[in-house]
């Protein structure tokens, strides 16, 4: 796990190294599913440069949370949507940082509820580490730690650019 | 027991005193202001520095639920003539019963009891009760309490009879039928709150059927608790073609209205209901012009009966021991005197019971209140004597402490 | 004046009323509402939000409707639900509301659902715990007396926003009994905070409570010239007990000059929306024609009543 370099990498270079890593892995017709909002964005890049055909699934994780209890629900909650049947698929589960793994266990929890999937496979542009689950990824582009109190978001810019922010709690 | 207050300042709004004086006391009576009468030798010296000398406050509405824990709440909160309306349990339609009361509260010795008798039985509005006997027993007055009678008939031959022993009728005006579905006065609060409404209607149709009533037998009428402008303003003119008619305002509806019910407090309800700012204002200007007495309506409700949704809960407030904060409070608003003020609850109320007290006339029985108007206290269950605890004001401040009571001229509160 | 309703943070922690929620907090759950639309269009409807909890249904009025949404909506967050129906007669063998009420906590309830005659009954509630010390439990009113309808109120902007998208280019008209309409209050308080600029009443006289125009609201007494127009009509249920005490003369009359027929709705806008809380009187209030009519969304409004009452469920319970 390298430390955060002084100017922060390109996102849009980030996913067409996501992409390499993923091509070659495409024979199970995998559908891709993005968690709100960075790796919606992501799986929409995904969608574009694999050039596959059908719609992207989109999930937002709030009734799926463990941190109900102290956080209450998000205010700003945004529907789910999976367009194909998930029963029997080989799902690619996408989000952009990967950090104690509680997003991607709410998510895989959410997808169950939809059906019963061949697989799912997850794919993040950063893992920062401090995982506080077995989550581990399965294509990542970037292994870096930050400091206490730091975290890593990803930003849509005004010209549809994807790009990294760091931001201090 | 001959007993000198001094260094107090003295308010008899009947004979006009206003200044730092002393007052002397023999045989139970009023001896003598400013200075001592002849062989008079003071076995007993109040020291009223700091405090206003008036004459004890005279009720002209309290329930006394449980007589003993009442009086004394009531001399607590100087007021030393208490007028109770006859719907006890059971009411008072029975001389017997007005005699167990009057006797119970001499030997209670605290305030004097004026009972009013029920002008019907059991309140019903259908046959006369024994007024002459009552009046005999002791009842001052008849009374519905806040039962209205429905039948016309029956309210005029009521009216009648009195008016043959020039008895008077105390009425609290509520037409039946406009009033009995009702919680809330009908204006935009209840509007907005869902409260199913009494429209002020329902004063107005009663207090004109009752005025015409008083035209036709003479009888002398004295209407509780008026709430609304234009109720307020037909008493007026009532009185202005002369008939026998007075009336009084309860306190609480010269300092709150409807608003108060804010989020559906059950301590806001009220009967008759707090009505809309324009109505607590034209009744503050009648009582300050002299038009109303002032009394408490001192309702004790248990804590059990009024916390329950608004519709449920039991009306009124605890009354006695605030009647004087409270009547300081509103004279304060309207920058009156303070001899202003203490007439609307002395010698007002009593020209209504055309009674010699609630003054300090030489002669007069020594019923008095000694306060400090700048004393202020917090309104809390323990800080009353009453069982009832209920008010719209509790946790507030109050302003005007009672340090001492007199009732025929023997020390019966002290601070 | 503290809003019961609000926590500290200024986040809903009651549901008692729309009247005194700001802007955004309808909003959120109108928001949070289409999310749940989401979840009921699944094959397992089910999210695991609210999961180990008790909601218990505290009915004192009877109204099985209501109840069922409320039930279907707490099972679909995964929580337990307990029906109580207190009838007035077993609540007068001594046992006081907030008694009854502290024995339910006792019984370790999240949430309670309440649905009380009396007017102001779950700000009474509400008052209890806060000052017992249960702000963790919450009150959500299911109709209190001619109050408030809270949810009902909610999830009729849920279907204006549906059909209608933007609140603050319509006319809304709402029909019938609003003096005795706890329905119609919620309808009023949300449509004008979230900025509808028209808000038309329609009845004769007796069934409209004075003061209407202090809400923001265009009294009508002809109903052609009330419907004029309208991009939402909202029907109110008349219910049979006002045929008595003079407030009306007959069914007959008042579906003459009350009724929503085939012809007075071509006097609103031709993609107006029909809108009735429930149970309709056919005949009454409304022409089987309209009722089964296109233009008619009653049924939505109760699909969406399951998503609404989800979100106002969640987000209370979060606080």
């Amino acid at each position: 796990m390298s430390p955060l370099p002084s100017s922060l990498p390109d996102a849009e270079a980030q996913c067409r190294q996501l992409v390499e890593l993923i091509r070659p892995h495409l024979h199970h017709k995998p559908a891709l599913v993005g968690i709100f909002s960075g790796g919606a964005w992501i799986a929409e890049r995904l969608k574009q440069l694999l050039d596959l055909s059908e719609d992207i699934g989109l999930i937002d994780v709030s009734f799926y949370r463990d941190d109900f209890a102290e956080k209450g629900l998000h205010p700003q909650v945004k529907p789910t949507l999976i367009p194909f049947d998930v029963e029997g698929r080989h799902i690619i589960l996408v989000d952009d940082v990967l950090y104690t793994g509680r997003t991607t266990r709410a998510a895989i929890n959410e997808l169950f509820d939809y059906g019963r999937p061949a697989s799912i496979e997850l794919a993040v542009l950063a893992d920062r580490g401090g995982r506080e689950l077995p989550v581990a990824p399965t294509y990542c582009v970037w292994d870096v730690a930050l400091n206490d109190g730091d975290s890593l978001v990803l930003a849509k810019q005004d010209d549809g650019r994807l790009a990294w922010r760091l931001e201090n709690a | 027991m001959n007993i000198v207050i001094e260094n107090g300042r003295v308010i008899d709004p009947k004979n006009g005193v206003d200044r730092s004086t002393s007052l002397f006391i023999a045989d139970g009576k009023v001896a003598g202001l400013d200075e001592a009468p002849a062989g008079f030798t003071a076995e007993q010296t109040i020291d009223a520095s700091g405090c206003v000398v008036c004459p004890g406050l005279i009720d002209l509405g309290a329930r006394l639920n449980s007589i003993e824990a009442e009086l004394a709440a009531a001399v607590a909160g100087g007021v030393t003539s208490v007028v109770v309306p006859p719907d006890a349990d059971p009411p008072l339609d029975e001389p017997e019963l007005a005699d167990r009361l009057v006797h119970r509260a001499k030997e209670i010795g605290k305030a004097r009891v004026l009972p009013l008798g029920a002008l019907t039985l059991g309140l019903n509005g259908e046959r006369l009760a024994e007024l002459a006997g009552l009046k005999k027993a002791g009842c001052v007055a008849f009374s519905q309490a806040s039962k209205p009678v429905v039948d016309t008939e029956a309210l005029l031959r009521a009216m009648e009879y009195a008016a043959t022993f020039d008895f008077a009728v105390w009425l609290q005006p509520q037409d039946y039928w406009l009033s009995r579905n009702g919680i809330a006065h009908e204006g935009e609060v209840a509007s907005r709150l869902g409260l199913a409404g009494i429209p002020v209607a329902a004063e107005t149709i009663a207090i004109a059927t009752i005025v015409q009533l008083v035209r036709d037998t003479g009888c002398r009428v004295h209407l509780t608790r008026i709430s609304s402008a234009a109720g307020i303003a037909l008493v007026q003119r009532a009185q202005h073609d002369g008939l026998p008619i007075t009336c009084d305002i309860g306190v609480h509806h010269l300092l709150l209205t409807e608003n108060d019910i804010g989020f559906f407090n059950p301590h806001a309800r009220f009967c008759p209901p707090l009505r809309a700012q324009n109505d607590r204002l034209a009744l503050s200007t009648a009582a300050a012009s002299g038009l109303a007495a002032i009394c408490s309506d001192h309702t004790p409700v248990a804590a059990d009966d009024k916390l329950l949704p608004f519709g449920e809960a039991k009306a009124g407030a605890t009354g006695l021991e605030v009647l004087l904060p409270l009547t300081l409070k509103w004279a304060e608003s309207l920058k009156l005197s303070l001899s202003a003020a203490l007439a609307r609850i002395t010698s007002a109320p009593a020209d209504v019971l055309g009674l010699t007290s609630g003054q300090l006339t030489v002669g007069a029985a020594a019923d008095i209140c000694i306060f400090d108007p700048e004393a202020t206290w917090q309104l809390t269950p323990e800080a009353l004597k009453s069982r009832g605890k209920n008010s719209p004001w509790t946790g507030y401040m109050m302003t005007g402490k009672v340090k001492a009571t007199l009732v025929g001229g023997r020390v019966v509160y002290q601070a | 004046m503290h809003n019961p309703q609000l926590n500290k943070d200024g986040e809903l922690t009651h549901l008692l009323s729309v009247e005194g929620l700001p802007q955004r907090i309808l909003t959120q759950i109108l928001d949070t509402a289409e999310s749940f639309m989401e979840v009921s269009a699944r094959e397992v409807k089910k999210v695991p939000l609210l999961r180990g909890k008790s909601v218990f249904n505290l009915f004192f009025e009877n109204s099985t409707r209501t109840r069922t949404t409320f039930e279907i909506a707490a099972k679909r967050l995964s929580a337990d639900v307990i029906n109580l129906d207190i009838n007035k007669s077993s609540a007068s063998k001594g046992e006081t509301l907030l008694d009854t009420i502290d024995n339910l906590c006792a019984m370790h309830a999240n949430l309670f659902v309440v649905r009380h005659a009396s007017s102001g009954a779950p700000y009474l509630i509400a008052e209890h715990l806060h000052r017992v010390g249960r702000d963790d439990i919450h009150v959500v009113n299911a109709g209190d007396g001619r109050h408030a309808h809270p949810t009902q109120g909610l999830l009729d902007m849920y279907t204006i926003r549906h059909f209608k998208k933007d609140f603050t280019q319509l006319r809304v008209a709402i029909v019938g009994d609003i003096l005795h309409s706890r329905v119609a209050r919620s309808d009023i308080h949300a449509l004008t905070t979230l900025g509808v600029p028209e808000v038309r009443a329609i009845g004769p006289e007796t069934l409209l409570p004075k003061h209407l125009d202090k809400l923001g609201v265009h009294v009508f007494h002809d109903m052609e010239a009330g419907l004029k127009d309208c991009d939402v009509i909202i029907m109110l249920r008349l219910q049979n007990e006002r045929m008595t005490g003079a407030l009306l003369p007959s069914a007959g009359e008042y579906f003459r000059h009350y009724g929503l027929t085939p012809q007075k709705l071509a006097l609103a806008r031709p993609d107006a929306i029909v809108m009735h809380p429930g149970p309709m009187n056919r005949g009454v209030e409304i022409h089987s024609a309209v009722a089964d009519g296109s233009q008619a969304v009653i049924l939505p409004q109760v699909t969406f009543g399951i998503a609404v009452r989800m979100a106002v469920m969640s987000i209370v319970a979060g606080n």
